[in-house]
């Protein structure tokens, strides 16, 4: 019996029961099966983020802190080494000396560099465009790292001991933004999104991209948004608007 | 007559207690052989996710197979995974939190020392639960694990 196969089998089995009430209206009931496992993840969704920095206001890190919340990174003490798996880049534009800030984490390339160079297939693309190291299988040589051009990867110098359930970490691996992996899974939004839209000053728009009627799709097609580095030709899946 | 079968009787009963009492003797020295043996802390809920000889021989290779359909395809909620068996099986210390594995009292470490089989799951993933829930020694309902948990606390790794 295939994965596949055993998959479709158990979520039969196990109690998602279907009842045909009349032509085209189906009740479906879902059992003690609540918890029962995922379909594979598959390419018919690009998850992307929209981040406007108008509404982005200068000194706010609510993104910046409720990611270290969620995933449990914080400094150790050796600011150069520490892993940061999102930032406020501030921006100035050097003639009118107009200063602003602009949230910078993985940019979930649809053709990324750091999955090009890794030797050994650790950073890898998953089927709907989230790019993640799987750490099983990551040496720490770094090659991502320095491929990345958004210096959005970190390495992990130190042994660590409190990691979150949610989000593994170890010493010797690379690690970055996941979109939330974890919660996307579970039909959720990515902590900073969240953050932003309950405290801060809703400038994040996350969404799947291949689905015409989510927000981001609505979002990206009413109005100019732009990628960072578009030139480098990575079509990244997190889009800036006002940049 | 009757004196004598009556002493006669004693003395058979007498015989049998003792057999009993010696029996108990080997019985008991058979429980607790010269070879220690692992016993590691019940779980809390009802059983496990699959018999125990089976998880006792298998659990590495489920946790295998799980691990890179977790992180490459997405698939959440299967049947065994990592943080089910860490929820499930964390022991409470002293401070009344579940003891993380660099604790000698860790469920996982209750085997792998005895084993002397180094694990390297826990220098990445989380070897407690996030949410204290009630963990293993806490329940003590049965005295005698409650007994052997306490008896294996006390031998070094």
């Amino acid at each position: 019996m295939s994965a596949a196969d055993r998959r479709t089998f158990l979520k039969s089995a196990v109690g998602l029961g279907a009842t045909t009430l009349a032509p085209g209206i189906t009740l479906y009931a879902f059992g003690p099966a609540a918890s029962a496992e995922t379909a594979p993840v598959s390419a018919a969704k690009r998850w992307a983020l929209l981040i406007d920095i108008n509404k982005c206001p200068s000194g706010c890190d609510l993104c910046v802190s409720a990611c270290r919340k969620e995933n449990g990174w914080k400094s150790t003490g050796h600011a150069a080494t520490d892993a940061q798996w999102i930032r406020k880049v501030t921006l100035r534009d050097p003639e009118t000396g107009k200063t602003r800030e602009a949230p910078v984490m993985c940019q979930h390339c649809a053709n990324p560099a750091c999955v090009d160079v890794c030797p050994t297939g650790a950073s890898f693309k998953r089927a709907d465009g989230i790019v993640l190291v799987d750490k099983h299988i990551c040496i720490g040589c770094r090659y991502c790292m320095m491929a990345c051009p958004y210096k959005a990867r970190s390495f992990v110098h130190e042994e660590l001991t409190d990691q979150k359930t949610n989000a593994p970490r170890g010493k010797g691996t690379v690690e970055s933004c996941t979109f939330c992996v974890d919660r996307i899974d579970a039909g959720r939004i990515p902590a900073c999104v969240e953050a932003c839209a309950a405290e801060g000053g809703a400038a994040m728009t996350f969404g799947d991209l291949n689905d015409p009627k989510s927000d981001i799709s609505k979002a990206v097609s009413a109005a100019a948004s732009s990628q960072i580095r578009a030139d480098l030709g990575l079509d990244p899946g997190v889009r800036y608007r006002n940049l | 007559m009757a004196r004598a079968s009556l002493r006669a009787l004693a003395f058979v009963a007498l015989i049998v207690l003792m057999g009993l009492g010696v029996g108990r003797a080997f019985a008991a020295d058979g429980d607790a052989s010269r070879t220690p043996v692992p016993h590691p802390p019940k779980g809390q809920g009802e059983h496990c996710v699959a018999d125990t000889e089976f998880m006792r021989r298998n659990h590495m290779k489920m946790l295998l197979h799980e691990r890179t359909e977790t992180v490459h395809e997405g698939v959440r909620g299967g049947k065994f995974s990592l943080a089910g068996c860490v929820a499930c099986h964390a022991v409470k210390g002293d401070d009344g939190k579940p003891v993380a594995f660099s604790d000698d009292r860790h469920f996982c470490r209750s085997c792998h020392s005895y084993a002397a089989v180094k694990i390297d799951c826990f220098e990445c993933h989380a070897s407690q639960p996030d949410v204290a829930k009630k963990s293993a020694a806490v329940q003590g309902v049965d005295g005698s694990i409650a007994a052997l948990a306490d008896h294996f606390r006390g031998m070094k790794p």
